[in-house]
């Protein structure tokens, strides 16, 4: 009974949770409403993405309105399995934020946090689920707004200038995204995805479907930090409180890839946009770009959490270059890729938070032979970091193996060898750290042990443990990648 | 249709297009979200401009009524002027803790404070 309303659940799990949470004003007992929020959501999207796998894609009328008239809520092998990642880093994050937050907002703002928190999860649920084109805008926004706050609350005084950096971008990026979306109903006459996609073929008129196309490409590249519109991403993720900078990191750009394949492949369609418009080639220069420009920006950063958010443009690269190779074999890599990184970016900003809370900052010159001191969490960023660069036995091994396997079968062997260059890149700006943290000696002063609490080591360590048992272990993310792929394969033509 | 059909097109655009370059072009903080919410406000009259027929009314279904207007972009322009609404109001509320913070609210003013906070630390 319950299970067939399971995808309204998932929204208005964390919808009504947060104003509840604004009412009750207690940090503690936000938190535990959060915690139980996070877990639940995640339970639901597993059912779901077992569902989906049973019987197929779940199609759910909100109050029972049929669409194209009402809104419908749409799960299927890709938005199933995004889901499950962002509900995941959420029920990773949560139980991580309490000690974390003690330390970075002030006890007043507690229970504000978690209100944010929750918004903030269900927004990128709600972009995730919905079949409609108008509602992905206003959860966007949902998303977005809660994330400004959230970033705003971090301690330095820079946290307030890199939201309001996001707030003008992520604005932008959003009105683009409404224009597009206005364009298209304007042809269509709809704005359920699906309708929208057996009407496009029909209409005559083809600048306006193109100019829709364009925004919302452009709309979209920002709020998923494509090289060149990636300018608010280092900021954010430098100043924002630690476990929203894992959140946002693991999450946010993700669900903005989402909806872009969402665009391409269920609306546009395949044909429209890889065959007649040279949109993969665009999508292929950015990428390279971001693979190459981002990651030497990376080797120059001496604070670890710019560092690495840099290396996040980096690794979206990636991403949108398995897009641009227009097959099944790069969507999968793509959509797989988006699992891997996300797991182990999640759990490197995790531990960086854990860095930050023992030696009050992450720059370089902190880790400084903290090896010896906070053993656990610097192994822990060197694995990440190893999946970072793809190393075999770890999952972003399968992802690069995936994108290589994709760029070899599209004949294009000099991509191969770009994308083995720019993991080099990527050992470089690890290296870094593992030279300051092993190799560098502590201050003399600072011999004892510092070991980041459990409460943050745990959460960090399981999506450690998963990225490497996901190196091995390929049947969740390659297979149910490539089921995603096929299906949007299927259904473009 | 002609130039002069095309009227509310033309206000659109020329809208969007000065919304969008205060954003880029002032340094003041104000300022820049006053173009946001110019750059905003245009895309409102992008949906309700083709919704409306001249001569249509309400969706009243009766005799003497034949010809509607399409009342779901004023729906949605309403979610989306509600939307505007809210990120305006943080927008502003982000500025106010900036010039708390910073004592300025001209751009290149607090990218100069950051600079000289960052070489003091070097």
């Amino acid at each position: 009974m319950i299970s067939a309303h399971l995808p309204a659940l998932q929204v208005a799990l964390p919808l009504i949770a947060a104003p509840l949470m604004v009412l009750v004003r207690r940090g503690g007992i936000a938190y535990g409403m959060m915690l139980a929020v996070a877990w639940i959501s995640l339970l639901i999207s597993l059912l779901l993405a077992q569902q989906v796998a049973d019987h197929g894609p779940i199609s759910y009328h909100l109050g029972s309105w049929a669409p194209p008239w009402g809104i419908e809520y749409r799960v299927d092998a890709l938005s199933a399995f995004v889901l499950v990642l962002v509900s995941l880093a959420a029920a990773a994050v949560v139980p991580y934020s309490r000690r974390s937050v003690e330390a970075e907002v002030s006890r007043e703002q507690h229970y504000l946090f978690y209100a944010m928190f929750a918004l903030c999860l269900t927004g990128l649920l709600g972009i995730t689920i919905t079949g409609d084109a108008f509602n992905i805008f206003v959860f966007l926004e949902v998303s977005s707004l809660s994330t400004y706050v959230l970033i705003a609350l971090g301690r330095d005084r820079r946290a307030l200038t890199a939201a309001y950096q996001y707030l003008i971008m992520g604005t932008i990026g959003a009105t683009f995204i409404v224009i597009g979306v206005g364009l298209l109903y304007l042809m269509t006459g709809s704005l359920n995805l699906v309708d929208i996609a057996q009407r496009l073929p029909d209409v005559a008129e083809r600048r306006p479907v193109l100019a829709a196309l364009a925004f919302l490409t452009v709309g979209i590249s920002l709020k998923l930090a494509l090289f060149p519109l990636h300018l608010w991403l280092p900021n954010a993720y430098t100043y924002a409180p630690s476990s929203i900078s894992a959140f946002l990191a693991a999450t946010a750009t993700k669900v903005s890839v989402y909806v872009l394949i969402r665009f391409y492949y269920s609306v546009f369609g395949e044909t429209l946009v890889f065959k007649e418009l040279p949109v993969p080639l665009v999508l292929l220069a950015l990428s390279l770009a971001a693979m190459f420009i981002a990651s030497f920006a990376a080797l120059y950063q001496e604070n670890l959490k710019r560092l690495f958010a840099y290396s996040s443009v980096a690794q979206i690269g990636y991403i949108t270059l398995g897009l641009s190779l227009d097959s099944v074999g790069g969507l999968s890599a793509a959509i797989v890729h988006l699992f891997n990184h996300a797991l182990a970016k999640g759990a490197l900003f995790m531990l960086l938070g854990g860095i930050m809370l023992r030696t009050g900052g992450v720059s370089l010159h902190c880790v400084c032979g903290l090896a010896r001191r906070m053993p656990l969490t610097t192994f822990g960023i060197v694995i990440a970091g190893l999946s970072l660069i793809g190393v075999p036995g770890t999952a972003g091994f399968v992802s690069k193996w995936a994108l290589i396997t994709a760029a070899l079968e599209a004949g294009l062997w000099w991509l191969v060898l770009l994308i083995v260059a720019s993991s080099l890149l990527a050992v470089a700006y690890v290296w870094r750290f593992v030279e300051a943290a092993y190799l560098r000696a502590p201050a003399p002063e600072a011999t004892e042990k510092i070991e980041a609490p459990w409460s943050m080591l745990v959460p960090a360590w399981v999506l450690v443990a998963l990225s490497v048992y996901l190196g091995f272990d390929t049947r969740f993310t390659l297979g149910g990648a490539t089921r995603a792929a096929q299906m949007l394969f299927g259904a473009g033509g | 249709m002609s130039a002069a059909g095309h009227f509310a097109y033309w206000v659109t655009i020329f809208l969007l297009m000065a919304g969008l370059y205060i954003l880029i072009a002032r340094g003041n903080l104000i300022k820049k979200l006053v173009g946001m919410s110019i750059f905003q406000t245009s895309v409102y009259l992008l949906y309700i401009a083709p919704g409306k027929l001249i001569g249509g009314t309400a969706p009243i279904f009766a005799e003497q009524f034949k010809v509607y207007s399409n009342p779901l972009p004023h729906v949605l322009i309403l979610t989306a002027i509600v939307v505007g609404v809210a990120t305006l109001a943080l927008g502003l509320a982000l500025v106010v803790r900036i010039r708390e913070a910073y004592d300025t609210i001209e751009e290149d003013e607090i990218l100069a404070l950051d600079d000289k906070l960052e070489r003091e630390k070097e």
